[in-house]
């Protein structure tokens, strides 16, 4: 046996041991202790009952379809609902439209920019054109006579989620888009000139050769876009601090709700929701793995 | 056929330029002064250009822009070379030798890549609070270091595979050791997915908000990404001033990527977007 081998392992191990497998696991065994001020002990699943039963978390009182607030989880969940489908159509048109235009690289890195631009600076430029009176939004609004629902949109508890949710989609498309063209690419031309040379329309080309070539490219968008909008924290935190009244909140800003921000902090609930949040990403994360290891 | 080829030039390019109109409307914001933008920086009958809010922002009294352009490089510049280095490391370990466990190894890792910043966060926070790390930009650069390390190991575990092994092979008949091969031969030959990452490595530690809001508590040791709320004005959104941060923000990124965008998408492509 060469000792080579771990020599290679060993930083990396230290580095991983210390600041991420350690603190995950911690963070587990966290989530079973009542930790508000002072570690207090064990106290079996009642962090988790605790967050299931708050209204922040999780509201089911409120009928379907009813405005938010309706807690973090059932947020999130919307925000998946509408995000994955919007930006994944919009990155794949805009990749197959984008394709043969002249100067579509360039047209492709001014899609791309929110991709590259700090979440944060994303957060501030949507709080930005969603205000009332400095923003485009409802500038664009008043032209089109649209004026009387000028406001500003992340205020309001019936807007501000459905408002970051379609900024998030401006932001993350780039990316769609990104792994789209790469996909195209991998379309040899021939193929697309012997359909039309057999008659076959734009559509038919796009609905029966292009999308289901693409189909490995359309999982790493699906995976990698579900896995993004779970972890979205910057623009809420930056927009709305998850309001107004809660209604803009999300899994990841309750967790840090609830260890640095309320007082007393309560590191026994934020590490339950910090614990579930980590279960759902690696439940949609499996797959993306799968791929992603050759 | 030629009319239909211009409309879809005409739609894509007007799209993407739809695209990009809020990024216009801060940088208008950014250079001109608040009563011309707070009622519209569409509004151009009267258009003053000025530097002012970004003169404002950089020399901020309490949170100044030129500290934190600062601070983040001093975080950004490590967090990016340590982890490479490390995870080349690593990566070249499990690529060409083998030992009990390793793929069990190298998946538990690769796991580690989905995992959100907030399930580390609380135990790294007492941690360094007890070792005296928290608010410094030491114990940030370690986070950050470790936290990039899974996706780069993956990286370059894929891009190592792809390697000729028969250069190596005939460096060691030649006598040279493990670690020679690695650093003469191996690390040069792999430098431009060494670029991808670092790229990509690089903006994602800049545009950290969560590890800095946790870790760095004092002004004078405040990131980039950190400032800009700070500068949001107390009555009223002074909308000039968190304009010109903005674009000071996201001008270190922006450039990172207009310079080396061919190998910022391959990282993108290649791997995966981290985060």
């Amino acid at each position: 046996m060469r000792k080579t081998p771990f020599l290679f392992l060993l930083p990396a191990l230290i580095l991983l041991i210390l600041f991420v497998i350690g603190p995950t696991l911690f963070t587990l065994y966290m989530s079973f202790i009542d930790w508000t001020g002072k570690a207090k002990g064990f106290v079996g699943l009642k962090n988790y009952i605790e967050i299931f039963s708050r209204k922040s978390i999780i509201n089911l009182e409120k009928p379907p379809l009813s405005p938010p607030p309706r807690g973090a989880l059932i947020h999130n969940a919307l925000w998946i609902l509408i995000h994955v489908p919007l930006s994944t159509v919009l990155g794949l048109v805009l990749a197959v439209l984008l394709r043969n235009v002249k100067g579509g690289t360039i047209a492709k890195s001014m899609i791309f920019i929110g991709m590259v631009t700090p979440m944060v600076v994303g957060g501030i430029i949507l709080r930005f054109i969603y205000d009332e009176h400095a923003g485009i939004v409802n500038a664009i609004l008043r032209t089109a006579g649209l004026g009387w629902i000028a406001r500003t949109w992340t205020a309001y508890p019936d807007t501000a989620l459905f408002s970051l949710i379609l900024g998030s989609v401006w932001i993350w498309t780039g990316f769609c888009m990104v792994v789209y063209s790469a996909g195209l690419e991998t379309i040899p031309d021939e193929l697309i000139e012997a359909a039309k040379v057999d008659g076959a329309t734009s559509f038919q080309i796009f609905r029966h050769i292009i999308v289901p070539l693409l189909k490995p490219a359309t999982i790493v968008v699906v995976t990698m876009s579900v896995l993004w909008v779970l972890k979205v924290f910057d623009i809420v935190y930056v927009t709305t601090l998850g309001g107004p009244g809660g209604a803009s909140t999300v899994l990841a800003f309750e967790m840090y709700m609830d260890a640095f921000f309320r007082i007393p902090a309560n590191y026994g609930t934020a590490a339950a929701i910090a614990s579930l949040l980590t279960l759902i990403t690696l439940g949609f994360a499996v797959y993306v793995i799968r791929l992603m290891v050759r | 056929m030629k009319i239909r080829t211009l409309i879809i030039h005409v739609i894509a390019w007007a799209i993407a330029l739809a695209w990009t109109i809020p990024f216009i409307g801060v940088f208008m914001a950014s250079i001109r002064p608040y009563e011309e933008i707070v009622g519209g920086w569409w509004n151009i009958e009267k258009f003053t250009v000025t530097l002012e809010n970004y003169w404002a922002v950089w020399t901020h009294p309490t949170a100044p822009m030129s500290r934190a352009f600062l601070n983040s490089f001093l975080i950004a510049i490590p967090s990016t070379i340590i982890p490479i280095f490390v995870a080349a490391l690593a990566a070249y370990g499990f690529v060409r030798f083998s030992f009990p466990l390793r793929d069990m190894l190298f998946l538990t890792i690769v796991v580690l890549m989905s995992l959100p910043q907030q399930m580390v966060i609380l135990p790294v926070f007492l941690l360094e609070t007890k070792l005296g790390l928290w608010n410094t930009h030491i114990g940030l650069i370690l986070l950050h270091s470790a936290f990039g390390l899974p996706w780069i190991i993956l990286f370059l575990r894929n891009f190592f595979t792809t390697l000729p092994i028969e250069v190596e092979e005939a460096a060691r008949i030649d006598g040279a050791s493990d670690f020679q091969i690695f650093f003469k031969i191996v690390l040069p030959m792999s430098l431009p997915a060494l670029i991808s990452i670092s790229v990509l490595q690089f903006n994602w530690v800049w545009n950290d908000f969560f590890f800095a809001l946790i870790l760095l508590v004092s002004p004078e040791n405040f990131v980039v990404t950190q400032t800009i709320p700070v500068l949001k004005g107390r009555y009223y959104i002074r909308w000039d001033h968190m304009a010109a941060a903005s674009i000071l923000a996201m001008s270190m990124p922006l450039l990172v990527f207009a310079l080396l965008h061919k190998y910022y998408l391959r990282g993108v492509i290649g791997g995966t977007v981290k985060g």
